[in-house]
């Protein structure tokens, strides 16, 4: 287990660590995007951090109030955009957290504001962010075909003005999935905002399944730790109303996802000691073993953990491999995966590099 | 111990293992670089900054490394990379050393939001800080060089960092990048500094660094404050000449200048203003640079005079 883990599970870990521990800690906390949340747990917890250190953290909790900063002041945006013709605006995962002040939002760093909206308004609802300066970001025409075809969400979009970038779902899972959750009950369900009016979020059981499926069939394991921390500051909070767990298990049945629940309860409390009811994790199979589940440990205790090299071992490129195909594997039937992933082999995405512009250089 | 207590055989040992480790002013920096040839140039330019042990914090672990593959041969590239991201397009091999000053500013801008930093050079007389905010082309770089090589001491040639608790600078030290003409002016002003080999086609032209002095260095960890802020222009044939400029210019100047202006906040405005409310703020035009120094050694004997 890393350093990182050991001091998000406990925060006394960090009470005696030398320099070269600081030093290794903030790198693995940089790698899993995770820099502010560290900073205010160890604010939390009266931890001394030495100054180096610290200015990192801090760094990231900086970042991180003005990201929220300016993602308030989107949802206004939507808000009033949404508003022309009908729609709430129904907040989804890091910008719902925000909103709502849940305690899921302490330090999030994020890149983008997720809503969702009826299917049937979907289109609709892009013909409205439209007209307010959101554009669909320039893919080629098969990842446009790729997403209106297949996914649960728009090809993400991008203001043309304020370079914000939003993603607007019509579900949580994509339709092609086998597991298939009715949008309709979550929407339902949906909650406004105390002091925020026309602005929804999911209610907290339903916030808490939506992170479980996100994060047991997203591909990109860069987050995925910092996926687990929201959803463990999200069942923390739960847990504060002891009779929420049964409710929680029991909109997991209606919403077809008990299985991502059971994952998500099984690695949050294993990894970063979330406290679950002992009587709720066997019941929902969440401690159980057998063959399949150490297959999926070995996959996922190497992916939510921080990607930082040092808490490496020679399988977590493996493990990060068949972790993307088994997250395409349970959300597209077998020849769509097969016609996906020759696509993606014979096209690949362009590399994730850039060049540094004009300005950085000289500000470099 | 400083890097000049290095052999040159035990630098570049260092610097190909696991990275030669010094102290930039506040931040301490790991060097690693697969590329033998800037060694040379890269222990001369940190000759007199601090090695630190090999359990100390390290801010930026960074480093540069060769393209790989037919790369290494072919047209060879240099790769950037901070612990083990890689975050920009290689560029040709020959612009390594560059590139690892352009990548670690990268990393202080990036990763400082605890400091307001400003796109400026800047130079000190004891505490007393010149801050130099001017867009490319002004003739910063060369004015701040010519300044650290007549009895003023480096701060910082691109990123002027301002703690938000005390409006102090902090300096770093770091090599001045020179580009263009530039060069030979200063090779000329100041022969006894010393400026790495010119490499050409860089997309900002062709550039070298040069070495802060000694005094510079040693100083390094004296903060200073904010006491003008001067708006340099180079402009052929004219006598230098200084002109007062208002506050709220002054204002817009710094916070146009700092990078991380918008994620501060009202931080930052505070920070500024703060910064405006104690400079002496004026617009600067000059062609030479003996009379440009005549004037900023004049100010500063003015500050002494006041001085109680």
């Amino acid at each position: 287990m890393s350093l990182l883990l050991r001091v998000l599970r406990h925060a006394d870990e960090a009470r005696h660590l030398s320099p070269a521990d600081w030093d290794l800690l903030v790198r693995q906390c940089r790698h899993a995007n995770l820099l502010g949340r560290l900073h205010q747990r160890l604010e939390a917890a009266g931890i001394d951090m030495p100054e180096r250190a610290r200015n990192h953290l801090l760094s990231g909790t900086i970042m991180a109030e003005q990201q929220h900063h300016s993602i308030l002041r989107e949802v206004g945006h939507l808000r009033d955009a949404l508003s022309d013709i009908g729609l709430p605006l129904i907040l989804l995962k890091g910008a719902a957290y925000v909103a709502a002040g849940l305690p899921a939002a302490a330090g999030r760093l994020f890149a983008d504001v997720d809503i969702l909206v009826p299917h049937a308004r979907l289109g609709e609802a892009e013909s409205a962010l439209m007209l307010t300066g959101w554009q669909s970001t320039a893919l080629d025409d098969y990842d446009q075909r790729y997403y209106r075809r297949w996914m649960h969400e728009l090809p993400a979009m991008q203001h043309m003005f304020r370079g914000t970038a939003l993603d607007v779902h019509h579900t949580i899972l994509p339709p092609t999935s086998r597991l298939k959750p009715d949008a309709r009950l979550l929407i339902e369900a949906s909650v406004e905002i105390p002091g925020l009016p026309g602005v929804r979020t999911l209610a907290l059981p339903d916030l808490i399944l939506h992170s479980a499926s996100h994060l047991f069939h997203e591909g990109e394991p860069d987050n995925l730790l910092r996926d687990l921390t929201d959803l463990d500051a999200l069942l923390r909070q739960l847990g504060e109303t002891p009779a929420a767990w049964d409710a929680l298990a029991r909109r997991a049945e209606r919403l077809q996802l008990a299985g991502p629940l059971r994952l998500a309860l099984r690695y949050s409390h294993r990894l970063l000691g979330t406290p679950v009811p002992a009587r709720l994790l066997a019941e929902l199979g969440c401690l159980k073993g057998g063959p399949r589940q150490r297959l999926l440990d070995a996959l996922y205790l190497r992916v939510l953990e921080t990607q930082h090299p040092s808490a490496a071992d020679g399988l977590r490129g493996a493990a990060r491999k068949l972790l993307y195909i088994r997250a395409h594997w349970l959300r597209m039937p077998p020849h769509l995966l097969a016609y996906h992933l020759a696509h993606k082999a014979l096209f690949p995405p362009q590399a994730d590099t850039r060049n540094l512009t004009a300005d950085e250089k000289n500000a470099a | 111990m400083r890097i000049r207590d290095l052999s040159p055989a035990d630098f570049l040992a260092r610097l190909g293992a696991d990275g030669v480790r010094l102290a930039a002013g506040p931040f301490n920096c790991r060097l690693q670089s697969g590329i033998p040839e800037i060694a040379e140039e890269l222990a001369r330019l940190y000759a007199h900054h601090p090695l630190i042990g090999a359990d100390d914090f390290i801010d930026f672990h960074v480093g540069v490394r060769p393209g790989q593959g037919l790369r290494r041969w072919l047209r060879p590239q240099a790769v950037f990379s901070v612990d083990a991201v890689e975050p920009f397009t290689p560029l040709p091999r020959n612009q390594a050393l560059a590139m690892l000053e352009w990548g670690l500013n990268w990393c202080i801008t990036a990763y400082s939001q605890h400091l307001l930093v400003i796109h400026a050079a800047c130079v000190a007389r004891g505490d007393r800080a010149v801050i130099l905010p001017a867009p490319p082309g002004s003739g910063k770089s060369t004015l701040c060089a010519a300044l650290a090589n007549r009895g003023w001491r480096l701060l910082s040639d691109e990123l002027t960092l301002i703690r938000l608790d005390t409006g102090e600078v902090m300096g770093l030290a770091r090599p001045v990048n020179l580009k263009n003409a530039s060069i030979d002016v200063i090779r000329a002003y100041a022969p006894e500094a010393f400026l790495t080999r010119p490499v050409h086609d860089t997309t900002k032209g062709t550039v070298a660094l040069m070495a802060p002095t000694e005094a510079s260095v040693l100083a390094v960890g004296q903060w200073a404050r904010p006491t003008w802020m001067i708006l340099p222009r180079y402009r052929p044939g004219v006598d230098a000449r200084l002109e007062p400029m208002g506050s709220g210019a002054a204002f817009l100047q710094i916070a146009d200048n700092a990078m991380n202006y918008h994620i501060l906040g009202s931080h930052g405005f505070a920070a500024v203003g703060r910064m405006v409310d104690h400079c002496r703020s004026f617009n600067f035009e000059y062609s030479r640079l003996d009379e440009a120094i005549a004037i900023f050694d004049r100010l500063a004997r003015e500050a002494e005079g006041d001085a109680p």
